[in-house]
């Protein structure tokens, strides 16, 4: 048993760390988008399918974005093994995700659709390889392993006035003690920083981690109003705006207090890249949740804290997803999607840091194993973020 | 009375806790003041004035201008409050794309 907080993960081959032991059925095309769901629900829930709806039809930093995604998760620390599902025509190129998963210790194995012989046929094959695989990675046992192998995306949706006075800020003293015990928080979002980057700005490390920030930010805020409309229509949304939030301004600085009120900004990373930094690092992913999830859980996190004032029951196919709201009405009205309720903090006084003790323990419990309400209700969103139209 | 959150000292707005009627009295932090508006759960009421074209100010950071005069006691909303970011239909920096229309 290690000394300080720790949980029960899977030690993996390149010293990563997982919470959870998927096998992962990876489309390479939309095209083999159904195909892989059938696959991995033939071994569910171990079987986790990454549907999407690229890999055809893509050209430069789109078609490099959709591919390194794709990789990311084949190498991810909450993966035990890879089925790659090709059509057999596309441009993503299923060797070089299956070569990534090799590389870093896991099985890998292609299935072509076209190289079967149609969908019956590569179905059947891919479930035979899956039954495999899901007899192989139930053999991987978990081991105590500190708090310091934690990435952790912090994520807010839904927001209200709660999110700014409660629960992000209760997420932020937790993101703090987790970089204090050693590990890495990643926030993304970058429309939602827009308002606050002078806060993250000052916490920077080094003036190129602050100067990086500035400039995507500046570069969001521009594609934004290149298309010569108000942002109000998206940020803040209609319900954030229902919900008490006037400006964008306004809901940045209520969102930023989940990346923690103390830690570090040390880098600045492009979609799905790999967190490689302890401390912070803001991910460059748009404000729509799913997309921003799916970044984030990329470049690595294993888990996500995600924040809710008004209820979301947004997942991911290979990290759990904690929800946490600050509104009371929320816990009661979506109790189905909420793993831990602070509104406490608003109605009966609970200090900031004993409402983030309890989102420690919940973190360290789920790490172990205990489902979120996301993964028992099977929300398993993912979308990879599209950065030029469809050609 | 009715409590209104007050986030830090420098902010000239309050987080209403609870819905309040116009006319009714609010302790925010330290202050009293009387609503003179009716505020939504939720939402912010102005601490003191605020004149057309000053920063509106919550988490001790600017939140927007206020886009006319605001007196203590109102609401404050998209109505008298306007972002100062992203305002593409203010500043364009170019044509919108050039796409067929749906």
């Amino acid at each position: 048993m290690t000394p300080g907080p720790a949980f029960l993960g899977y030690p993996r081959a390149d010293g990563k760390v997982g919470v959870r032991n998927h096998v992962l059925v990876v489309p390479t095309v939309i095209c083999a988008s159904v195909v892989a769901e059938r696959i991995a629900a033939a071994i569910a829930p171990v079987g986790a399918a990454l549907p999407h709806l690229a890999g055809c039809g893509q050209i430069g930093p789109d078609l490099t974005v959709t591919h390194e995604t794709l990789a990311a998760y084949a190498r991810h620390p909450n993966v035990g093994a890879v089925i790659v599902v090709a059509l057999g025509c596309e441009q993503v190129v299923a060797q070089q995700i299956a070569d990534v998963a090799r590389q870093s210790g896991r099985p890998a194995h292609i299935v072509s659709i076209q190289g079967e012989g149609g969908t019956l046929r590569a179905t059947a094959r891919g479930i035979e390889i899956a039954r495999d695989l899901a007899a192989a990675v139930d053999r991987i046992e978990r081991a105590w392993c500190p708090a310091s192998s934690l990435v952790l995306s912090v994520k807010c949706g839904g927001s209200d006035y709660t999110s700014g006075l409660a629960s992000n800020p209760a997420v932020g003293r937790l993101a703090d003690t987790i970089v204090d015990l050693g590990g890495a928080v990643v926030l993304g979002e970058i429309a939602e920083i827009m308002g606050a980057e002078h806060v993250l700005a000052a916490r920077a490390s080094t003036p190129a981690a602050g100067a990086q920030l500035l400039r995507v930010v500046n570069r969001v805020e521009a594609e934004a109003m290149a298309l010569g409309v108000d942002i109000r229509g998206t940020q803040p949304s209609p319900g954030n705006i229902r919900g008490g939030l006037t400006t964008i301004e306004e809901k940045s600085l209520g969102a930023t207090h989940k990346a923690g009120e103390r830690t570090r900004l040390e880098d600045v990373v492009g979609y799905a890249a790999p967190i490689t930094k302890r401390g912070l690092t803001v991910m460059d992913t748009p404000g729509l949740d799913v997309e921003s999830v799916t970044g984030m859980v990329g470049g690595g996190a294993q888990l996500v804290v995600f924040t809710t004032g008004l209820g979301t029951p947004t997942g991911n196919p290979i990290a759990p997803v904690i929800k946490v709201t600050g509104n009371a009405r929320t816990a009661q009205t979506m109790a189905d999607n909420i793993d831990v309720d602070v509104s406490g903090i608003l109605t009966a006084g609970e200090p900031f840091d004993a409402a983030a003790r309890r989102l420690l323990s919940e973190l360290l419990e789920v790490a172990s194993g205990r489902p979120t309400a996301a993964e028992r209700l099977g929300h398993r969103e993912f979308a990879i973020h599209r950065r030029n139209p469809t050609i | 009375m009715t409590a209104a959150i007050v986030v830090s000292g420098e902010d000239n707005v309050a987080t209403a806790l609870e819905p309040i009627e116009a006319g009714q009295m609010v302790r925010a932090g330290a202050a009293q003041l009387t609503a003179i508006d009716a505020i939504p759960r939720g939402h912010k009421i102005a601490l003191r004035d605020i004149a057309a074209g000053a920063v509106v100010v919550k988490y001790g950071s600017p939140i927007g201008t206020a886009s006319s005069p605001i007196a203590a006691g109102a609401h404050v909303h998209t109505h008298n409050c306007a972002s100062a970011r992203g305002r593409g239909d203010l500043h364009a920096s170019r044509q919108p794309p050039d796409i067929i229309p749906q």
